[in-house]
């Protein structure tokens, strides 16, 4: 201020101006570019997911639904360890689906805080006028909501595996239980991350997005095992499995009874076979898809 | 106590633009269910309290109960734009009450009248299912409406602890502690859905009594206490 004073004095009254150069300077440091912008959007919302870098309130609720996911698992384990079982009394490929509640619930409260609150703050334009574009902002949601659900659900897979093997249990039997479990959780993650992320980008309000993504994931799980159930007893058991199809949970689950020795959870515990098998991965596969396809649409426009 | 005006502002935060369609979906979904369900299995006493119970009754109420009850007041709270209504001279209790209307009556309309539709398109009210089972539709809707419109005074996270309510301890607990089927709404409005069938289709673990006196209370409590958490809110910003 007093460099500034001390230079206008001497202005004549001739009415020139000037612009003083008070030292501002540009940045000409590394630029780090799309890449770099991605994969901190990536480490940030993953990290979101937990809580991690947010309040104490927001971690509540994700950190309490992982120990409801592991503690289950933990207390198999004490148990195989105790008894000395011959085997673990759950199959890795079944733990998800049975904790098939505490999942919809995971994807439905962190879905939504993930992606609807950039849409109400407005804080998406923001994003896109860093170096990064719609690709990378959905490739960055997606797999980082992705891979915190397949945390969630990898997690209580690894503590029954260690257990498994503490307890002197077969070490190739479980080596190859493990792997079929870890390949369908990874499946689950990116279909429901997927889901979600799709029901919650539609609505700048979280509240409803949460109610959405869960009315989606129990309403089409308990139409689809109701239609089952009929089916069963009125004996057409081919129907079984293509209504199977129609909700996420139960497309998992035909995919791994059918390609990953599971055994299905299906009415009368017949899964696909191999040739609706490969119909349900096809299906699987086309969905995550659809919601790739669905999200890249959705931001094309968004806030612009 | 009852604000025409507060009610129409909460009619179109609820039903306004495209939500209603949302809403409109789920019943729509019940309906074509059952009519699929009765194309493959014909009218059946037992298969329609199953699907009413199952589905109806056990996901869809919760659920429309919980946007409605959360959505009649959550929003306003979470964006701050509810200080515009509480600085209007009208009582706390007297907004409470009108939401609370108004989240019964969104509740009823989307859950008890398409239960009643498919229950009719499953076997045409035989053993009175039908009837029954909207009657516990209907009262579940004021239990619930009431219920989640506390939550969403008082919590954040209201349509999480909801949907944590609804889906895992009256569905998960519900099946496996029997203990805790005395303290679920869902049961309390079997039982007054059992003196209507009279049948043994719709059976409740808890007494009709006890299920009314319940259902009562837990409803006349939550308004007055989502009353009196109105009159001393504080708006917290955004975390």
């Amino acid at each position: 201020m007093a460099a500034e004073q001390s230079m206008q004095t001497p202005a004549t009254a001739s009415g020139d101006t000037r612009i003083h150069n008070i030292g501002y300077r540009s940045y000409d440091g590394p630029r780090l570019g799309r890449g770099y912008a991605r994969l901190s959007l990536y480490t940030q919302s993953l990290r979101g997911s937990y809580g991690l870098g947010r309040s104490v309130k927001s971690k509540v609720l994700p950190m309490l639904l992982f120990v409801v996911m592991c503690v289950p698992a933990a207390i198999m384990v004490a148990v195989a360890v105790a008894t000395k079982a011959n085997d673990l009394p759950v199959d890795y490929t079944r733990y998800a689906i049975i904790m098939q509640a505490v999942v919809s619930l995971y994807v439905a409260s962190q879905a939504p805080q993930s992606v609807s609150r950039d849409l109400r703050f407005k804080t998406v334009p923001l994003y896109f006028s860093r170096p990064i574009e719609t690709a990378d902002y959905v490739r960055a949601k997606f797999a980082a909501l992705a891979s915190a659900l397949f945390i969630l659900t990898a997690a209580p897979l690894l503590v029954l595996y260690i257990g498994a093997l503490l307890a002197k249990l077969d070490f190739s039997d479980q080596t190859k239980g493990f792997a079929q479990g870890l390949v369908s959780v990874a499946l689950l993650s990116l279909l429901f991350a997927g889901i979600g992320l799709v029901i919650a980008s539609v609505t700048p309000r979280r509240g409803f997005g949460i109610a959405a993504v869960i009315a989606v994931l129990t309403i089409s799980y308990g139409a689809v095992s109701t239609l089952q159930a009929i089916a069963e007893v009125q004996s057409s058991g081919d129907g079984i499995a293509w209504i199977g199809l129609f909700s996420p949970i139960t497309l998992i689950d035909g995919v791994q009874s059918a390609f990953l020795g599971a055994t299905s959870a299906f009415p009368g515990g017949v899964g696909p076979t191999n040739a609706e098998g490969v119909v349900y991965v096809l299906f699987c596969l086309g969905l995550i898809a659809a919601c790739y396809g669905l999200l890249m649409r959705r931001y094309k426009k968004v806030g612009l | 106590m009852y604000d025409p005006t507060v009610a129409r502002l909460t009619y179109r935060a609820l039903l306004g633009r495209r939500r209603a369609l949302i809403l409109g979906a789920l019943p729509l979904l019940l309906i074509a269910i059952s009519l699929a369900v009765r194309a493959l299995a014909g009218a059946d006493d037992q298969t329609a309290a199953d699907v009413l119970g199952g589905l109806a009754l056990a996901t869809m109420v919760p659920i429309i109960g919980v946007i409605a009850g959360t959505g009649a007041i959550g929003p306003e709270i979470d964006d701050g734009s509810v200080v515009y209504l509480l600085s209007k001279p009208i009582k706390r209790p007297t907004i409470i009450f009108t939401k609370l209307i108004v989240a019964i009556a969104v509740t009823m309309v989307f859950s008890a009248v398409p239960t009643l539709i498919a229950g009719f398109v499953l076997n045409g009210n035989g053993q009175q299912v039908a009837v029954a089972y909207t009657v516990a539709a209907l009262v579940a809707s004021i239990a619930y409406a009431a219920l989640f419109l506390l939550l969403g005074t008082v919590s954040r996270h209201a349509v999480v602890f909801g949907l944590v309510y609804a889906l895992v301890w009256e569905a998960l607990f519900g099946s496996l502690v029997p203990g805790a089927r005395t303290l679920s709404v869902q049961q309390w409005s079997l039982a007054v859905a059992q003196k209507v069938s009279g049948g043994d289709l719709v059976t409740s673990d808890v007494g009709l009594t006890t299920a009314t006196v319940l259902l009562a209370s837990v409803t006349v409590l939550a308004t007055w206490y989502a009353g009196q958490k109105l009159r001393s809110l504080t708006l917290a910003g955004e975390e």
